[in-house]
């Protein structure tokens, strides 16, 4: 069973590192977690998201954090990736397999995926 | 919504909105009747608020015309032959009480779903607030309150990742251990 000890152990490995909260912010990873991102799926692409940062050794890199809706509900789940001196770049209709395939080629790889992105849907 | 669990998750979001420090997120089972409370402390709602927001077509937001989380709960409790209500107060005790009953032996009950993923990801999201998830049944209990692990984890922020799998890991042996005593 699990133990408040095993947290107490978090907190010692903890020490030694500094506490990076916001990441240190240059890539920003936003899910869409109103109704309409929920109802369509968003709570598994998020996951995702966390853990595959996570696995590919991403967190001080990149944040993974929730918004409300942004307006393109037909879309959803939406997910948009903010990062300094480029273009945002929104992503739809995503699925935990997409929101890993992203993490690889776009937030490893620095290539964007086009074909999930909004601009190929509505262009 | 697929699962009540998303549900859940999109009605706590609202006391996150409502700048809620604590947020109360209750599941109690007896027999066939499974009742839902979230208790939080946000800024409340007007009484004409409180009527509208069982109406799809209204919403604070500005991003689009409709708003559907209430309606969709009331619903998912309705078609079973249960019920929903909301209290809501917003001078000095603000917060609201949003309670939902449903009838689990009902052909149109909607499975509550992997609702430790979303507990986790409430807590993860608003990990400055004070989460308190109780999940009653004839079989046992499932518990937590953030505070007692912030009472250990010290500045350690509740959305580190290893915490967030702890939390998870927790809830679902607790989940097991309950699932186990059903006979």
């Amino acid at each position: 069973m699990k133990s408040l000890a095993e947290l107490a152990a978090i907190k010692e490995k903890m020490k030694d590192k500094v506490v990076l909260r916001e990441g240190s912010g240059e890539i920003r990873v936003v899910v869409g977690m109103a109704t309409c991102g929920i109802a369509a799926g968003a709570r598994p692409v998020l996951n995702a998201f966390v853990e595959k940062v996570n696995e590919a050794g991403l967190s001080e890199k990149v944040t993974v954090s929730q918004t409300g809706c942004i307006g393109v509900c037909q879309f959803e789940p939406v997910v948009e990736i903010f990062e300094a001196g480029k273009e945002k770049v929104t992503y739809i209709k995503m699925t935990a397999e997409k929101a890993a395939e992203v993490v690889e080629k776009h937030l490893k790889g620095g290539e964007v995926i086009q074909e999930y992105t909004i601009s190929n849907a509505i262009s | 919504m697929k699962e009540l669990s998303l549900n859940i998750l999109d009605i706590a979001m609202n006391s996150v909105k409502a700048g809620a420090t604590k947020v109360e997120i209750r599941l109690t089972e007896t027999g066939n009747r499974l009742e839902l409370t979230f208790t939080d402390n946000g800024c409340g709602m007007t009484e004409e608020q409180v009527n509208s927001v069982t109406d799809p077509f209204f919403t604070t937001r500005t991003t689009r015309k409709v708003g559907m989380g209430i309606p969709f709960l009331k619903l998912a409790a309705e078609q079973t032959g249960g019920s929903f209500a909301i209290q809501s107060e917003t001078g000095e005790r603000h917060g609201t009480v949003t309670t939902a009953t449903f009838y689990t032996d009902h052909i149109d009950f909607t499975p509550l779903g992997d609702i430790v993923s979303s507990v986790s990801t409430l807590i993860r999201g608003s990990p400055d607030i004070r989460w308190v998830f109780a999940h009653e049944t004839p079989n046992g209990a499932v518990a937590l309150d953030t505070d007692e692990l912030k009472a250990v984890l010290g500045d350690v922020p509740l959305d580190n990742y290893e915490v967030v799998k702890w939390i998870e890991e927790y809830l679902r042996e607790s989940y097991a251990e309950v699932n186990q005593n059903e006979t």
